[in-house]
């Protein structure tokens, strides 16, 4: 009894100590003083490349810059950026008026501007690029029939089309296309996009849509065909930003802004291809383009391989450790009214299991309106996933106290609380641990996707692997996950011979024998 | 010390308690005695409060057993409770099973000291046995672990629901020998129940036969067997002298 009484309270007083140190290692990070600049990219390495521009122009002026990169989707930027928890990130016209202000119908970018200021945005001038949709076919090839324009496909009703089945599928897509230009050809297939480029090279494939700054297009030597009847709509990429940086940094802003009109399609498809063919690092990417276009030459940090799992390795214990700390604050407590009565324990456990079905992707965005972005939706959705293991174990480990026993502490005259801290919560501990046990390892692999809405930790390495196709990178994020998550466990091994009352561990001994 | 007064307890649709009416003398060791089944251990539970009667009432020292959490947990610290197994606290010491009410109340170190070595002394328990779990225990320490547990406040009365229930024979005897050197020495008004109609006579001053959630007869052993008040009491008593040791747990 008395270890337990002392123990539990100091372990747990020990977790929100490191908690606590870690936090504050976090805050420290943003110095005070100089203005500060938040940058957002989305996760394809386009927007990263663009970040990482912004982010390395406003550093230039001496503003503190902080690049949240590859957040996941359109509207967690979107959302961010109206919050107030993101200054600036790369976007494109045709995604702001087809998808984010659709509802408005916006006939052109003025009337997009104004719309925007509404919401205290800004927009810059376009940034020389229009990431569209756009047909493609070799070179060489091209060069032979002459076609420079979808138009001129019109004279060569034999090509072979080969389309992305999104592109097959879309309203603007290959059936609308087809109709506006008259398009003869019938050979036309849809399949995967890789498919599609491989196709490309093998000659059954002549003719396939692609974005106009894909990487592939100077990988494979592709000619992008003119949009003369201009059926696709323009995605001119352009920065966003708070209006409110106008007046916070004023510096910063002017030199970022220096990036409109610098980059055409051929120069930005040449700068995909440097960091997701030859996979050199976005940072350096947009380093050597600030230096060759605009001047500016900004220093590119590389971590090292060990200061990268560090910094991660802290933002993920981080992210574990508050949403653990919390649910246990809660869930121990809701198992004990769980335990008392069973109406209420079943509504509290099926509340729970309820929770525990919801995708963590959607849980995670749901949360961003409440709490924005970085670790707070994070921390608040592992939370959530932590409660039902250790509610339930706390339940199932109170409620398997055998009656004799529960009848002697009744007969005995203890009062309620008094049975709690002696009796019962005491017998009930390998079971509570087991389910902050198994709390913990969940959540060690949950928060990986934390990385999505900007919690940092293993899932930024793993984020980056998956869209640069890099298992190495990929590796350096599941790795240490899968490490953390096998000591965690072990910690909890070891708390459990710590904190599991001697005579308790006796019995289970004897059992098994 | 108990009256009982047309006390009926059900449960579910099993009428586990007849209305009854019943006295238990004070100073004396009462035996609650039947086959399984009776409503021996019910009748034993509604005397601290365990469970509560669905008709009629208990008094205890003439006034009614309180309802009340609170005034029931003092009247629950004056009742010593055993039952069968001992249902000692597994993750605690034999020493802190016993004394867990004492800490409870914040009894001096002194006081609990001086109150445990009289009930080691008391129930011929090892001292040395003291810091081992219940899981180290053998069964009939386990059961003077209880009985000290129940004993540690010096309560006036002292409830056992088959305190040498699952106890093998040889211990069985010598506890039932110590049991009974125990009562003479405290003089508390003792409720026991049993189901073995020697361990009755050995320990009990009176017996109360129960059948089916009716009492059938109050009195003692030589009562019962020379003055049946019904065929069922010889019933009983034959079934016993016929198979000895085996027990009625028919």
């Amino acid at each position: 009894m008395s270890t337990w009484r002392t123990c539990a309270p100091t372990g747990l007083a020990v977790l929100l100590l490191l908690s606590l140190a870690l936090t504050a290692c976090e805050r420290a990070s943003t110095t005070q003083g100089e203005p500060s600049v938040r940058v957002g990219s989305k996760k394809f390495t386009e927007s990263v490349i663009l970040g990482e521009m912004v982010s390395q122009l406003a550093r230039s002026t001496g503003a503190s810059v902080r690049h949240r990169r590859e957040l996941g989707g359109t509207a967690v930027l979107w959302e961010a950026l109206r919050r107030g928890e993101l200054d600036v990130y790369p976007e494109y016209t045709g995604t702001l008026r087809q998808e984010l202000l659709s509802g408005r119908k916006l006939p052109d970018d003025a009337a997009l501007r104004v719309a925007l200021a509404e919401e205290g945005l800004r927009m810059s001038a376009p940034l020389g690029f229009n990431n569209t949709y756009a047909l493609g076919m070799k070179e060489a090839e091209a060069e032979r029939l002459g076609i420079r324009s979808i138009s001129d496909l019109r004279e060569h009703p034999a090509l072979r089309f080969g389309f992305s089945n999104e592109f097959m599928e879309r309203g603007d897509g290959w059936p609308a296309l087809r109709d506006s230009y008259r398009l003869p050809q019938r050979e036309v297939s849809g399949l995967d996009h890789d498919l599609a480029y491989r196709g490309m090279e093998a000659g059954s494939v002549q003719v396939t849509d692609l974005y106009s700054t894909d990487a592939e297009i100077a990988a494979y030597g592709l000619r992008v065909l003119v949009d003369d009847l201009h059926h696709f709509p323009a995605y001119d990429a352009v920065l966003l930003y708070r209006a409110d940086l106008e007046s916070r940094a004023p510096e910063a802003l002017a030199t970022i802004l220096r990036l409109s009109g610098t980059l055409s399609e051929e120069k930005m498809v040449k700068l995909n291809a440097r960091a997701r063919l030859e996979r050199v690092p976005e940072a350096q990417v947009a380093s050597d383009f600030l230096s060759q276009a605009l001047g500016v030459s900004t220093v590119v940090r590389g971590d090292s391989l060990a200061s990268r799992v560090w910094l991660r390795t802290r933002e993920h214990l981080f992210l574990v450790g508050v949403s653990l700390l919390g649910a246990l604050a809660l869930a121990v407590p809701l198992g004990v009214l769980a335990s008392r009565s069973p109406r209420l324990g079943q509504a509290v456990l099926g509340l729970a299991g309820v929770i525990q079905t919801i995708p963590s992707l959607a849980l995670l965005v749901v949360m961003i309106p409440l709490l924005g972005i970085g670790s707070r939706p994070a921390i608040a959705a592992l939370f959530l996933y932590s409660l039902l293991p250790i509610v339930r174990n706390t339940a199932s480990g109170l409620t398997g106290i055998p009656l004799e026993v529960r009848e002697s502490a009744d007969a005995l005259g203890l009062p309620p609380r008094a049975r709690l801290w002696r009796i019962d919560l005491p017998m009930a501990s390998p079971s509570i641990l087991a389910g902050i046990q198994t709390a913990a390892v969940i959540n060690v692999g949950t928060a990986t996707l934390g990385a999505l809405v900007g919690a940092g930790g293993y899932g930024q390495p793993i984020l980056t692997g998956i869209r640069l196709d890099d298992t190495r990178l990929i590796l350096e994020g599941a790795v240490p996950a899968a490490v953390l998550a096998l000591l965690v466990s072990g910690v909890f091994e070891a708390l459990g011979r710590v904190l599991v009352p001697k005579g308790l561990r006796l019995r289970a001994e004897s059992e098994s024998r | 010390m108990y009256a009982l007064q047309d006390v009926s307890k059900r449960f579910g649709t099993t009428q586990a308690l007849h209305a009854l009416n019943l006295t238990l003398p004070t100073g004396r060791t009462t035996v609650l005695l039947g086959p399984s089944g009776c409503g021996k251990s019910t009748l034993v539970r509604l005397l601290n409060g365990l469970l509560h009667p669905d008709t009629g009432q208990v008094l205890y020292g003439g006034k009614p057993l309180p309802t009340d959490a609170k005034a029931l947990l003092s009247v629950r610290h004056r009742v010593g409770y055993a039952l069968q197994g001992g249902g000692l606290f597994p993750h605690l010491t034999g020493e802190e099973n016993v004394t867990l009410m004492a800490q409870h109340l914040r009894w001096s170190p002194a006081k609990t000291r001086e109150r445990r070595d009289v009930l080691v002394e008391l129930t011929r328990f090892p001292a040395e046995a003291l810091a081992r779990y219940p899981a180290q225990l053998s069964g009939g320490q386990r059961q003077r672990v209880a009985l000290m547990r129940a004993l540690m406040l010096d309560p006036e009365v002292l409830l056992l629901d088959e305190p040498l229930g699952a106890l093998d024979p040889l211990v069985r005897h010598e506890l039932q020998a110590d049991l009974r050197a125990i009562f003479a020495r405290l003089r508390k008004t003792v409720v026991l129940v049993t189901h073995d109609l020697a361990e009755a006579g050995f320990l009990g001053d009176d017996i109360v036969l129960m059948r089916e959630g009716r009492v059938v007869q109050q009195g003692s052993l030589v009562d019962l067997e020379t003055r049946p008040a019904d065929p069922f009491v010889t019933r009983f008593i034959q079934a016993q002298r016929l198979a000895p040791g085996s027990g009625a747990s028919a």
